[in-house]
């Protein structure tokens, strides 16, 4: 299986932005904005069509839209609230906006598919270490927020009282969501962003109340059910996506079962 | 020194003016019940008190100094919020979550960090607790953490937002005890809002109640009586004592609702 370049090059992708996923995923969760992953990928749709029109790399589009998205969704903040018809409107447009670009892209219908439902083993070296600097950066930047973005997750007054400047923090964890979005895109497409980023977080939450084993075991699960995807897409020849959202849903599904049959004990 | 000092303030949320021109003065090592109808300033106050919101008017200082964001000093445990109990976190890396939490970088605790979160929890005999689920445990152990994060950093005047809002009487009673308990042994002046007296009737020592723009210090007997609560309600006001309770009626209702005068 690894003689093949592309199988090599898919594991070291995968595995990239697993990392991030999982760790960019754990602080969405706890902060009850796991949709915002969602609603920047679609947006990303559209940056990603419109540099393909351009004539640029649908990557870049993309990082450009989503980060810029997630600053906006930041700074309108609390506004963002109770307006799930407004969101779902907008959502709809840029990804009716993206469509528009890919038409007058005319040729391609495999490159919507790719990212749409992403394409992990069509990824170039070159991608690969494009990858690699966005996840490093991604995560530095998560280093050095991570501290008040917490305290900021867990009692926002409180925070704001000590001296967290709550709205610059969360500009600037949306924008690092928006970054970490455009990668999940590439494995595993716009519209499975959820199933890497959200999936893992939410079922390494479930099993331990820890936040630093919570952290490593969400970074763990996305990477296992990234390389695991791989590899059944591999034996199976279905499609890769398919299996990590598989295996990323049966995980959650399984936890959650467990989880609630051992409150109701 | 007092704790605060409040000279001729006035405060505005929203455009609309909730204090106007009052002037109190609490000193350093005081429990103060604050108490008012609904929307007469009592989080505006401790807003202000943590330096969120500016006087639109007048003067207000803490512990000497003008009220500023980010005072060590002062402690600050904010109103109930549901998303708390849904928490799937576990107590201890909930109170640690606010050591130094202001400062950029990763958060993780040192050894004097540490020993801050095994001592505040200590203090509201809440180490077995931490070890748990914050969405396993009942509303008053998850008030005894949030008081113990409230506690970090030894702080001089602690800000309590309505703690014994959704609680039972038995929890209720618990609350103020251990307030009250930890109020004396550690020296600290206490703003403890609530919208019953009944409660922290016996713990206090002093009640700043709020009305109309106003504001009343004094003790129970001085405050809680037929005249002053009739200038901050804006309306006629009785005050019924009952067996060691008070009833503070508007014409034929309560205007305090205790849901509990069984208990």
């Amino acid at each position: 299986m690894l003689d093949y370049e592309f199988m090599r090059n898919g594991f070291v992708a995968a595995g990239i932005v697993a990392v991030l996923a999982g760790l960019v995923g754990y602080f969405l969760v706890l902060r009850g904005q796991s949709f915002a992953g969602h609603a920047l990928a679609h947006v990303g749709f559209t940056g990603a069509t419109g540099a393909v029109l351009i004539g640029a790399s649908p990557l870049w589009g993309m990082v450009l839209v989503t980060v810029g998205g997630g600053i906006g969704m930041g700074l309108i903040g609390e506004r963002l609230q109770n307006r799930d018809v407004a969101i779902g409107v907008v959502l709809s447009m840029a990804l009716g906006l993206g469509l528009l670009f890919l038409h007058f892209f005319t040729a391609y219908a495999t490159q919507a598919t790719a990212l749409l439902f992403g394409n992990v083993l069509g990824v170039t070296t070159h991608t690969i270490f494009a990858l690699l600097g966005l996840a490093l950066v991604s995560i530095a930047g998560l280093g050095v927020i991570a501290r008040p973005l917490l305290f900021a997750t867990l009692q926002p007054e409180l925070a704001e009282a000590k001296g967290v400047r709550l709205r610059l923090v969360s500009v600037l964890f949306l924008a690092l969501v928006g970054l970490a979005t455009a990668e999940c895109s590439q494995i595993v497409g716009v519209l499975l962003v959820f199933t890497l980023m959200v999936g893992p977080a939410a079922t390494s939450q479930l099993l331990t109340p820890q936040l630093g084993w919570g952290l490593g075991l969400s970074v763990a699960l996305a990477l296992g059910q990234a390389w695991l995807g791989l590899v059944l897409a591999f034996y199976t020849d279905w499609p890769t996506s398919f299996w990590i959202t598989a295996l990323s849903g049966a995980s959650y599904l399984v936890v959650s079962g467990w989880a609630s049959s051992m409150t109701r004990m | 020194m007092s704790a605060v000092e409040a000279v001729d303030l006035s405060l505005t949320r929203g455009g609309r003016a909730v204090l106007a021109g009052v002037s109190f003065a609490i000193a350093e090592s005081e429990f103060v019940g604050v108490l008012g109808p609904n929307g007469a300033g009592k989080t505006t106050l401790m807003r202000a008190l943590l330096g969120l919101v500016r006087p639109s008017g007048g003067t207000v200082a803490v512990l000497g100094a003008p009220a500023a964001f980010g005072n060590p000093a002062v402690g600050y445990m904010p109103q109930h919020r549901a998303t708390v109990a849904g928490m799937r976190l576990r107590g201890w890396d909930f109170v640690a979550g606010a050591v130094a939490g202001h400062r950029w970088g990763l958060p993780l605790l040192d050894g004097a960090g540490r020993r801050e979160v095994a001592r505040v929890l200590a203090l509201v005999d809440a180490t077995a607790l931490a070890r748990r689920p914050l969405r396993d445990l009942s509303g008053g152990e998850r008030q005894r953490l949030l008081l113990a994060q409230a506690l970090l950093g030894r702080p001089k005047l602690l800000l309590l937002d309505e703690p014994l809002m959704s609680l039972d009487p038995h929890h209720q009673h618990a609350v103020v005890t251990l307030v009250r308990d930890l109020q004396q042994e550690l020296g600290i002046a206490v703003l403890f809002s609530a919208h019953e007296l009944n409660p922290l009737l016996g713990a206090l020592d002093r009640v700043l109640y709020l009305g109309a723009g106003q504001a009343a210090l004094g003790t129970v007997d001085e405050v809680i009586t037929g005249p002053v609560l009739s200038r901050l309600y804006g309306s006629e006001i009785d005050v019924i004592r009952l067996a060691g309770r008070i009833f503070v009626m508007s014409g034929r209702q309560a205007t305090e609702r205790d849901h509990h005068s069984h208990a």
